[in-house]
């Protein structure tokens, strides 16, 4: 007994990480009784992720924030694969926010998928294994001639029951020791690498509430948060009593910050009885700010300082390696150089930021504050953590409803849209809907951060790599690199060859900026892939042959480190692109193919880009062509989709955004100036997957580095010109 | 208050608002229609698309007083009761959103564009869809799903004459 139990108190434990699970029943009181009949298994001790009623629906809970990346769909996919479910039968429903017993419910830097990929088995294998106990009991046939498919228990000599038949005495089984849980092998897979549409697909295209925007609760105001536009600003005085003539306003107020912008900065805030009425009031604001705090950031500063220091080294040195300075004087290598460049750019979410709260005051004593918030977010703990060090509000007092997110891309890893809405609806002792004008949501958003790299490389007579430096332009906040700004000593192709050099100038801004999809990974890969391009041009060299000769024998760079290259796997995305795409073809004048590699967030990742440029730099990109490693696909429409978004993404990103700032104003202000790809522009985009036998990881983010410099190279190879800086807009380029 | 009448998928309302304010937040905020998303308010990024009279039209550019007397159609309305629309359908079939924001006002382009056009080309789809973003980028399964719910639609009318023959 002693053993089970330990081996329970084991489950436990690793519950929180990534294990245990509970199976519970519609029937009333089997949990209890169970409890008792196996002592140690309580509800409130174990996950809660499956749930099986007798009339045999499946609930699986889906513990992590739904915002475009599929994850709703793809980790209840895993657990009902491992289980034996129907898919027909299962429902998806969001989980409570509760990490003691889902586990950690953020989700963000495509770590969802890695990081549960156990976790959501054992659920499912754990769940699986009590079903089969419970069948062995009813039909008195040994538990190893049993097997669960088809939301079923069945046994060879075609005798079964399902699911719903069994779920109760299923509740009562042992909890097997998650040590002994047997995975399915690749071949037995009936769900995991099939195609299943998005489990809140009808409630989308119905238009029924989902997103936090949507949320609306009895007696709700509705409100606005007017923030200085240089960051930092504080309020001195503002029309206030006028605001609070206007139709429709019911109050407004200047709230003092704490002068953190991931927090809470000083602003106004305008409630009213609908976001027109707040949002109309908000245009007539009339506010004196004192700016002596505030950003002075320039961008036309910043890329006079980078120019100004292109030809030298960085203050600071990143990697030395060799004898970068040799081979660029050994008169037999050819040695070229360039400054590339790459600017802020934001966020720009569907859905604004916004979010919902209820403040309740308590009456003192035993009756505590209480708080109720709907938070679209990527991880709802952090709701809770403003919570309580900024309000004084515990876990106990404070209820978070995790809503879809309509688009996050990094964004909604911040919580101040919180701090603002929990602020305004405890000064209003009422329930408030806070939403972000378009202009807020640019403006205020924490962006991608520009930055310049100044390149130099040298290849031999063969063509061959011999030596590549970098001096990296980067930005940072209080001494601190933003999300992003870096570039590492193990970037690619540093540690493929002999001579390297890397060395940084870090620039000291206030703009506020953040992750934002596959940071750094995002801007390295146009820089690096890119200038290898052309260096490979300077030898003489077909870039695909050039690039496979770079990675050289197939072995990983950091043993044991998933998030690291392998060579092997980069050489297969990279022959297979080139291979679908017909790479080496004839093109017609004007057309070419530009190949990228790129590896980040552990996706080994090649496209290429077919483009067309015509005499006016009308630019046309016919197809992308990827090749992707991030081992089994799950749900293989909804990492196609991955795929095919982030293409799109990056060349909207890359074709005409950019966030400039003077004197610490964001002078973007709305799609007019900041504009998406539109339908007509958008290539097709053809994906094909190596689906090696290392464990899935995440495919949120890696398809999108390799966009940019596979355009700018094809860009190249049908006009000559070479693109060394984003967005293309500013290189004179249409669409 | 001013007070407007207009139709809404089907039914009278009667609404109490300011001349000036948005279709876009009537629906939202006064009748709790909520499918139909608020992306930018200056008729840039087709996320409020609803019908006005059939028109496809952004309800953030188009105010209470301009709409009063006509008969508005969100995506709440698209279906036909239980019946979904054949594009709603396709929608579902090819898993086309991503995170699903921006897919009210694409389906309410799309459904206008089939109402005009029940055999629409690539370019036509283009050129009925280019107001509508898409911020995750599901431009290629929108299109594909255009089509076949076009193909679907025309294999309904030829079924549905078929049957009256």
């Amino acid at each position: 007994m002693n053993m089970k139990l330990d081996r329970r108190s084991f489950l436990r434990v690793t519950s929180i990480a990534g294990g245990g699970f509970i199976l519970s029943s519609v029937v009333p009181g089997a949990l209890a009784e169970g409890s008792k009949a196996e002592a140690a298994v309580t509800s409130a001790e174990l996950n809660a992720f499956i749930k099986v009623s007798s009339d045999g629906k499946i609930t699986i809970y889906s513990a992590n924030a739904e915002m475009g990346q599929g994850i709703k769909t793809t980790l209840p996919m895993i657990i009902a694969e491992e289980l034996g479910a129907r898919w027909e039968d299962v429902e998806v429903l969001q989980s409570p926010v509760n990490q003691e017993l889902f586990g950690l419910q953020m989700a963000g830097g495509s770590t969802t998928v890695p990081r549960t990929w156990n976790q959501m088995r054992q659920m499912g294998a754990s769940a699986r294994e009590m079903f089969i106990s419970a069948g062995s009991l009813v039909m008195e046939l040994p538990r190893e001639e049993l097997k669960t498919q088809n939301s079923m228990v069945t046994h060879e000599s075609g005798r079964s029951m399902t699911f719903g038949q069994l779920a109760s005495l299923a509740a009562k089984q042992a909890v097997p020791d998650v040590e002994t849980l047997e995975f399915k092998s690749r071949e037995d897979y009936t769900i995991i690498g099939t195609s299943i549409s998005g489990v809140d697909n009808l409630v989308i295209v119905t238009g029924t509430a989902l997103f936090g925007i949507d949320t609306r609760v009895p007696d709700m105001l509705y409100a606005a948060y007017h923030k200085c536009p240089a960051i930092g600003g504080t309020v001195v005085s503002a029309n206030i009593e006028e605001i609070k003539a206007l139709p429709g306003i019911v109050d407004a107020f200047i709230v003092e910050g704490n002068d953190d912008p991931t927090e809470l900065l000083d602003g106004i805030a305008i409630v009213g009885t609908n976001t027109f009425a707040v949002f109309d009031a908000k245009s007539k604001l009339k506010v004196k700010w004192d700016e002596s705090d505030a950003s002075t950031d320039s961008w036309t500063a910043l890329v006079e300082q980078a120019k100004a220091k292109q030809s030298q080294r960085g203050d600071d040195e990143i990697v030395d390696k060799g004898d970068v300075r040799a081979a660029f004087a050994n008169p037999d290598t050819t040695t070229i150089e360039a400054f590339y460049e790459y600017p802020f750019v934001a966020h720009l979410c569907m859905e604004p930021m916004n979010c919902t709260a209820h403040y309740k005051k308590g009456k003192g004593l035993l009756d505590d504050d209480t708080l109720e918030m709907w938070v679209p977010t990527q991880g709802p703990g952090r709701a809770l953590s403003i919570a309580d060090s900024m309000f004084g509000l515990g876990k106990d007092q404070v209820t978070v409803h995790q809503m879809r997110l309509g688009g996050s891309f990094g964004r909604r890893v911040y919580k101040e849209y919180i701090a603002e809405v929990i602020e305004i609806s405890k000064r209003m002792e009422a329930p408030v809907k806070l939403t972000w004008t378009r202009e807020d949501d640019i403006r205020h958003d924490f962006f991608r951060s520009g930055g310049f790299q100044s390149v130099k490389g040298a290849v031999d007579k063969q063509g061959k790599l011999v030596a590549f430096e970098n001096h990296f332009f980067g930005m940072q906040h209080d001494g601190k690199p933003v999300s992003g700004s870096r570039f590492g000593a193990n970037e690619f192709p540093i540690l493929n060859i002999e001579n390297a050099y890397a060395s940084k100038t870090m620039f000291e801004i206030d703009i506020p900026c953040g992750p934002w999809r596959a940071p750094g990974s995002n801007t390295n890969a146009f820089v690096v892939q890119g200038f290898l391009d052309e260096l490979a041009h300077a030898g003489g060299r077909d870039y695909l042959d050039f690039l496979l000769e770079l990675m050289g024998e197939p072995r990983w760079f950091d043993e044991g480190n998933v998030r690291s290259l392998n060579t092997g796997r980069a050489a297969g995305v990279i022959k297979r692109a080139a291979k679908e795409a017909g790479w080496g073809r004839q093109m017609p004048t004007g057309r070419g193919l530009g190949l990228a590699f790129y590896l980040s967030h552990a996706g080994h990742i090649a496209e290429v880009a077919e483009v067309s440029v015509d005499a006016n730099k009308k630019l046309t990109v016919h197809q992308v062509t990827v090749a992707v490693d991030v081992g089994p696909i799950i749900n293989r429409s909804g990492a196609i989709s991955q795929v095919q978004g982030a293409v799109i993404d990056g060349l909207s990103t890359m074709m005409a955004q950019k966030i400039t700032f003077e004197k610490g104003r964001v002078q973007q202000s709305n799609f007019h100036d900041y504009p998406v790809l539109r339908m007509p522009d958008a290539p097709r985009v053809d994906v094909h997957f190596i689906e090696s036998d290392y464990s899935p990881t995440g495919l949120g983010e890696p398809a999108l580095p390799p966009l940019a410099p596979a355009v700018a190279n094809a860009i190249f190879a049908a006009s000559g010109h070479r693109v060394r800086k984003m967005p293309l807009v500013e290189e004179g380029y249409t669409m | 208050m001013p007070s407007y009448q207009m139709t809404v998928n089907g039914v009278d309302q009667e609404i109490e608002a300011e001349p000036n304010m948005p279709l876009l937040w009537v629906l939202r905020d006064l009748l709790g229609l909520v499918g139909t998303k608020f992306g930018c308010g200056i008729a840039q990024c087709g996320a409020c698309t609803v019908h006005i009279d059939d028109i496809p039209m952004p309800a953030c550019s188009v105010t209470v007083a301009a709409v009063a007397g006509r008969s508005v159609r969100t995506i709440e309305g698209l279906a036909d009761g239980a019946q979904l629309h054949p594009l709603q359908k396709e929608w579902i079939a090819q898993d086309v959103a991503q995170c699903g924001y921006c897919q009210s006002g694409q389906l309410m382009s799309a459904a206008a564009l089939l109402k005009r056009n029940p055999n629409p080309t690539d370019d036509d789809i283009d050129d009925a869809m280019a107001g509508s973003y898409c911020r995750c980028g599901t431009y290629i399964r929108i299109r594909s799903a255009i089509h076949s719910a076009a193909s679907q639609m025309a294999a309904n009318y030829v079924n549905a004459a078929e049957k009256k023959v």
